[in-house]
């Protein structure tokens, strides 16, 4: 085949693969999980309001106690989180502390919600308009947050914790504690 | 008095999603707005978008650019947040620069092929 030839078909073949490539391409779901770009930084500044008497406002100062914390995105609107409900208390019965944010919710509501599905949480900020959801680069509920003692993010994980998931997270947070 | 209606209803829902702002600085804003994606919708911009987390979006842009910062500031918190890719105008550096190159470069490409034909039928 001589040069003039090569030089004809690639380009062809080139645009073929490329519509291959697209069309396989075309089947597989858009980029659903949005991981943030706060992992490994220092909590932002936060001062989110108390949900009630019980439970106590969420401020950066909290999460910079010394105690590796897990910091639960969460709204009693939101489906996934009844689901990973149990995985929080069974971390919370573990010793592990877990602070809420609550999003675009009411106090009644939530208080309906930890009725309903257990209460892991030791504080619980208001975040009505997404305020720290924004800040902490978090895209959906609900996602949880892994922060060690000195108020740096070590870890995100997006979506409900699902069982099997407990043991790892149980994991990070010794991990966390080493630092 | 009907023409108005649309009017009040623009009024009503900025109010409702950050601050009001002086036209030009509203302007901004939904320039801006417009290129910033919507993080749980498929791929609408927060200006199309009716979801909560955009309306919440649209009122830290209105916040921030009422607070004194300028587009660029605001768009840079947010990929500061969840990177490259909550704008729909990703910066043109690092593989972006590829992307951005390419097209000018097959175009050179086949300038010189067109030009090197030309020049071979003129002989």
């Amino acid at each position: 085949m001589t040069v003039r030839r090569i030089a004809l078909v690639l380009p062809l073949l080139m645009f073929l693969g490329f519509v291959a490539l697209a069309v396989y391409r075309m089947g597989e779901p858009q980029q659903r999980v949005i991981a943030s770009k706060m992992v490994g930084k220092p909590v932002p500044a936060m001062d989110l309001v108390g949900m009630d008497e019980l439970h106590p406002g969420l401020n950066d100062g909290d999460l910079r106690q010394g105690t590796v914390t897990l910091v639960n995105l969460f709204a009693s609107w939101c489906a996934p989180c009844r689901v990973e409900a149990p995985q929080l208390k069974e971390l919370a019965d573990k010793g592990v502390v877990i602070h809420g944010i609550a999003v675009r919710d009411t106090p009644e509501n939530i208080t309906a919600f930890l009725k309903d599905h257990g209460d892991p949480f030791r504080r619980i900020g208001m975040d009505p308009n997404s305020k720290a959801v924004l800040n902490l680069g978090a895209s959906g509920l609900p996602e949880t947050f892994l922060i060690d003692g000195k108020g740096i993010i070590r870890k995100q994980y997006i979506g409900q914790i699902r069982p099997e998931q407990v043991a790892e997270i149980l994991k990070d947070i010794e991990e966390a504690k080493g630092s | 008095m009907r023409a108005l209606l649309p009017l009040a209803f623009l009024v009503l829902t900025a109010a409702a999603e950050g601050p009001a702002l002086p036209p030009a600085q509203e302007a901004a804003a939904r320039t801006l707005m417009h290129e910033l994606r919507c993080l749980v919708c498929q791929h609408q911009s927060i200006a199309d978008s009716d979801a909560d987390m955009a309306a919440d979006m649209r009122a830290v842009v209105r916040e921030r650019i009422a607070a004194g910062e300028n587009p660029e500031q605001v768009k840079s918190y947010l990929v500061s947040r969840y990177g490259d890719y909550v704008t729909f105008d990703p910066p043109k550096t690092g593989a972006n620069l590829v992307l951005w190159a390419a097209p000018l470069l097959f175009l050179a490409i086949g300038a010189v092929a067109v030009w090197r034909l030309y020049r071979r039928k003129g002989a």
